[in-house]
């Protein structure tokens, strides 16, 4: 099983040279720090910023500079700012390559749902329903399964929805999964020291199998 | 030149009234204007509706005049730092009406632009597009969304000149500008306010024909709500 450092870690292979990316709040934050140091891209934050550089040192520090999760950040030399507006205009035209994000659920058609829980205290959306609408290549960071164990890759979300069939990948602590355009979960990598059939037993969800599956490289 | 300052936060907020819509500028608590609510929170008035992304934290920004029972409704898009919300909510003593956050920006910006609705992506297929007109663009569903104005916008921005010229810094700028344009009546705090002449007319984000009421501000204390450091 991967913890979220490892989860962070294997999206980054997935991150391309010239790539504009947004990262959402939590494990997505953490990619940025294991992007390979000659692959060259460029990280959006929805508050309005291109151009996010590494948390500040303490004479860094400034109130006016903060990323989408409201940490203090720096600008890497290049950097561009905008307002929201023209943040979420970049968003919705497709102009972002990349967009990284959590999910409380997915399902085998690719519709998310990360914003809601009924019942419960509700935060808001924020950007994510903007992002997901959007995005040309959506990648989810998230727990095969949920603290008592039940799966949160499903035939269909239970969940209120962020967004309709936008999920392409999901890298969670068990396994690297693509969704097919024609639905189901297809199974591409295993986490290292998890199983085939660990995974079929935590998919509830449509899980497509073809050949030998390899354990992730990370 | 048309002169549009006034002496302090007070005079700024003088004609607002009780059961007013204002827009009130900031990320979190980035770029809020503190000035003005503080002046909003002396003052009194009372059921307000605040069109804003967030709802401040506890002890700061909106937080306060949610503390003091002044805000009748909330039209936000993330509002999850807040306790006294929260309580609030659950309670049924607050409105809350969430928004994706680009839909919020939009929505500021075509109230400020003179477009009464416009057509997104963002929210089809979700709680957001209940009761709303959905169309088909090049085969891709979107959603009707109108434009949201207000009584009083309020906004923080770095510089602005005695005409209503404004200029932002980092990303403390996020929903100022759009807000700034939707305002029947807009009022601008601003950390240095200088002469006429002295802004570089290149560098005007917001310009003057959108501010009525603009004053410098006063012992900023600009909050950090995650101060995050490098680990080196």
């Amino acid at each position: 099983m991967l913890d979220k450092i490892g989860i962070a870690k294997r999206i980054a292979q997935e991150v391309k040279n010239g790539m504009y990316i947004n990262l959402g709040i939590g494990i997505p934050t953490l990619v940025a720090n294991y992007i390979p140091k000659n692959i060259n891209v460029v990280l959006q934050s929805e508050n309005g910023l291109l151009g996010i550089g590494p948390f500040p040192k303490e004479n860094e520090v400034d109130a006016d500079l903060i990323n989408a999760g409201k940490q203090t950040v720096t600008m890497m030399p290049g950097s561009a700012l905008f307002s929201s507006a023209d943040s979420f205009g970049m968003i919705r035209s497709g102009k972002v390559d990349l967009t990284i994000l959590g999910a409380m659920e997915v399902s085998e058609n690719g519709d998310i749902a990360n914003w809601k829980v009924p019942g419960k205290m509700v935060k808001g959306m924020g950007g994510a329903m903007d992002l997901v609408a959007s995005a040309k290549n959506i990648i989810v960071a998230m727990q095969h399964c949920s603290k008592d164990g039940a799966s949160k890759l499903l035939t269909k979300c239970t969940l209120p929805i962020t967004g309709l069939k936008c999920v392409k990948k999901i890298v969670s602590d068990m396994a690297v999964l693509d969704i097919l355009p024609q639905g189901g979960f297809k199974l591409l990598e295993r986490a290292p020291g998890v199983s085939v059939e660990q995974i079929k037993n935590a998919t509830q969800g449509k899980l497509i199998i073809e050949g030998e599956i390899s354990e992730m490289n990370i | 030149m048309i002169d549009k300052r006034v002496k302090d936060a007070d005079e700024a907020v003088r004609d607002i009234a009780d059961n007013s819509t204002l827009m009130i500028g900031g990320f979190g608590l980035c770029g809020i204007p503190e000035n003005t609510i503080s002046a909003l929170l002396k003052k009194g008035v009372k059921g307000l509706t605040c069109i804003s992304n967030n709802a401040g934290v506890d002890d700061f920004g909106i937080g306060l005049l949610l503390k003091t029972r002044q805000v009748k409704k909330m039209i936000s898009s993330y509002v999850g730092e807040n306790e006294e919300f929260e309580r609030q909510l659950l309670h049924g003593e607050l409105e809350v009406e969430l928004i994706p956050q680009g839909t919020l920006a939009e929505r500021c910006r075509a109230g400020g632009a003179g477009i009464p609705a416009f057509f997104t992506p963002a929210g089809v297929g979700t709680e957001v597009a209940e009761g709303k007109e959905t169309r088909v663009f090049n085969g891709k569903t979107y959603l009707m969304e109108q434009w949201l104005r207000a009584d009083f916008s309020i906004v923080k921005a770095w510089k602005g000149d005695h005409s209503g010229n404004l200029m932002y810094r980092g990303t403390a700028r996020n929903f100022n500008p759009m807000m700034a344009t939707a305002g029947s009546i807009t009022i601008a705090e601003v950390e240095e306010l200088v002469p006429v002449g002295e802004l570089n007319p290149n560098e005007i984000h917001t310009p003057g024909i959108f501010v009525h009421r603009i004053f410098q501000g006063k012992n900023y204390e600009k909050r950090i709500e995650q101060r995050t450091l490098t680990k080196i």
